[in-house]
């Protein structure tokens, strides 16, 4: 891919980060953040090319302690993030 | 050699896909009834990335990897299974922290494999130019959300006073190293590892210097920026990469967290400038005001009257603040309100979009308590009602109160939207001693009115007792 379809992509993917992060409830502010950080650790990606490759060892192991830091976000973000929404509840109702 | 064959089409939409499912996780979260099944979707999302990429690399240490993996999942899980709601700032600020360092090593592994990464020029020896300019930009901004998010960390976690730190000259250092860093990205075009070793330590220590000036009331505009640089880390790798899962979710991450820092800056009514260039919260500013208005009279009262006036009432609205968290009286306030509601009162929970130390920290705390969502609303969508409200019941918050917001023009706060509790019947207060006056440093009007009883006390064993008050 060139540069530009890429930079095309990115920018239609804020204008879309934009319109839907404006419609989360401030209710959700906080499992918000979880999960984004929990998806920000997509970067694992990079991550596992750099551990992968035959090479440069340095860089496998980079890659390696990468690949733990994100792993650790990934789990950790979206449990905590489930946790935190199975808390939601509506008012129970009577009868 | 470094001519690589394009990769299948296939795979291309599979990180696409991915990305999309990390929209519709997002989306979940328009409201807490389609949240869970958003959660399923971006785990989706991120195990269709991960198996994409390693059944797309040729993988020379897949048990090293699924080590890695292991053991970063098991701390993770457990973190996350352990971890107490009160502390959910610290831990996102952590997790904010990983992401960044993550950055930082993978632009290092980038720098030193190139080839591994698709990034050498058609001579083949040297990395391309813009994907030089990209992995500066991105080692630079995940280094900044490293250290930047341990010293959010330190300060949330108590490791660290929250009284800003102020360094002499702070604002010049500061501009100057930011400075330095944006030429030194712009000319890593030529290819010297000096360069690349000077980005990475400038960016460290200007995430440590942009940090340590701002207080703790200002922690959630700092988590949230915090969150966006995480997103603009990963979309500047996702670059580098040409890869389209990372660049979406870098964009989402980085709009999201930068939409957070606006929300709370708006409902601070201050710049995202006032704020980055930090010092407030320090004591500098109340200590001149509070002498001035020393020995108002106000009055005090008993768990007893508080349990008395809110069994008297038809609504009670309660506004919970920082205080609430810290000495962990949410269970204690969601036992009041049932007690209160088997009596016959409505009961309502009222929600500053600054209360606490990030976006939605009390909404987490009360969902923990086990009060129903539609109880809990947001300043605007309640702020009329106080007016018709019988008892205002405000605990472990001050300033989001605080009517100098609206009446003073001298005062810190000045326009800062605040729940307009002094239209209430009565304020009930819950504030440990009359000497702090919040993290503004202001003193509150509403203290000494008419129609304000002042409970002192820790904000749980007031609740305890009115609790034991009600059921008599």
């Amino acid at each position: 891919m060139d540069f530009i379809s890429i930079l095309s992509i990115f920018v239609m993917a804020c204008f879309v980060g934009y319109y839907v992060v404006w419609s989360v409830t401030p209710a959700l502010h906080t499992p918000l953040m979880a999960v984004t950080n929990a998806i920000s650790s997509v970067i694992i990606v990079g991550a596992l090319v750099a551990s992968a490759a035959a090479g440069s060892v340095v860089a496998k192991y980079l890659g390696l302690g990468a690949v733990v830091m994100a792993s650790v976000n990934i789990f950790g973000g979206f449990a905590v993030t489930e946790r935190m929404l199975a808390m939601y509840k509506k008012k129970e109702k009577k009868g | 050699m470094h001519e690589v064959a394009a990769a299948p089409a296939w795979v291309s939409l599979a990180y696409l896909v991915s990305g999309v499912l990390f929209i519709l996780a997002l989306r979940g979260l328009s409201s807490p009834a389609s949240s869970r099944r958003g959660n399923r979707y971006g785990m989706a999302g991120m195990l269709i990335a991960v198996v994409t990429t390693l059944v797309t690399h040729e993988v020379a240490s897949l048990p090293e990897i699924l080590i890695a993996i292991a053991i970063g999942g098991v701390i993770g899980f457990v973190t996350a299974k352990k971890i107490a709601m009160t502390d959910m700032p610290q831990l996102v600020a952590a997790f904010h922290s990983l992401v960044g360092l993550a950055a930082v090593l993978v632009a290092i592994a980038a720098y030193l494999n190139p080839e591994a990464f698709h990034v050498l020029d058609p001579s083949g020896l040297d990395i391309l130019q813009v994907s030089r300019i990209e992995m500066g930009l991105g080692v630079a901004i995940g280094a900044i959300t490293f250290s930047g998010s341990v010293i959010a960390f330190l300060k949330l976690n108590g490791n660290m006073g929250g009284k800003p730190i102020m360094l002499p000259g702070r604002h010049i250092i500061n501009l100057g190293t930011l400075a330095a860093i944006i030429v030194l990205v712009g000319v890593f075009h030529l290819n010297t590892p000096e360069l690349f070793v000077a980005i990475v330590v400038l960016s460290f220590i200007i995430g440590f210097l942009l940090i340590i000036p701002i207080g703790g009331a200002d922690m959630p505009v700092v988590v949230s920026m915090l969150n966006s640089y995480s997103g603009w880390a990963a979309a500047a790798m996702g670059f580098t990469l040409h890869n389209t899962a990372m660049i979406i979710t870098g964009a989402l991450v980085g709009s999201s967290g930068a939409i957070l820092s606006y929300i709370m800056c708006r409902a601070m009514n201050r710049s995202f400038i006032s704020v980055i260039a930090g010092g407030f919260g320090g004591d500098t500013g109340g200590a001149a005001g509070g002498e001035a208005k020393e020995q108002r009279p106000w009055k005090r009262g008993s768990a007893e009257d508080a349990a008395f006036l809110m069994g008297q009432a038809e609504q009670v609205v309660i506004v919970p603040g920082y205080g609430m968290a810290v000495s962990q009286a949410q269970h204690a306030l969601r036992e009041m309100g049932d007690l209160l509601k088997a009596e016959g009162v409505k009961v309502k929970y009222a929600i500053h979009p600054v209360a606490g130390r990030m976006p939605g920290h009390m909404n987490v705390l009360l969902a923990e308590a086990n009060v129903p969502y539609d109880e809990v609303f947001e300043l605007e969508d309640i702020n009329s009602e106080f007016s018709q409200t019988d008892v205002a019941f405000v605990i472990g918050a001050n300033d989001v109160t605080n009517p100098a917001a609206k009446t003073d023009k001298t005062s810190p706060i000045y326009g800062m939207p605040i729940l307009d509790v002094a239209n209430a019947k009565t304020v009930l207060f819950v504030k440990r001693s009359m000497g702090g006056v919040g993290y503004a440093g202001v003193d509150n009007d509403v203290f000494y009115m008419d129609n304000t009883m002042m409970l002192l006390g820790d904000a749980k064993k007031m609740v305890e007792e009115i609790v034991k008050s009600m059921a008599h």
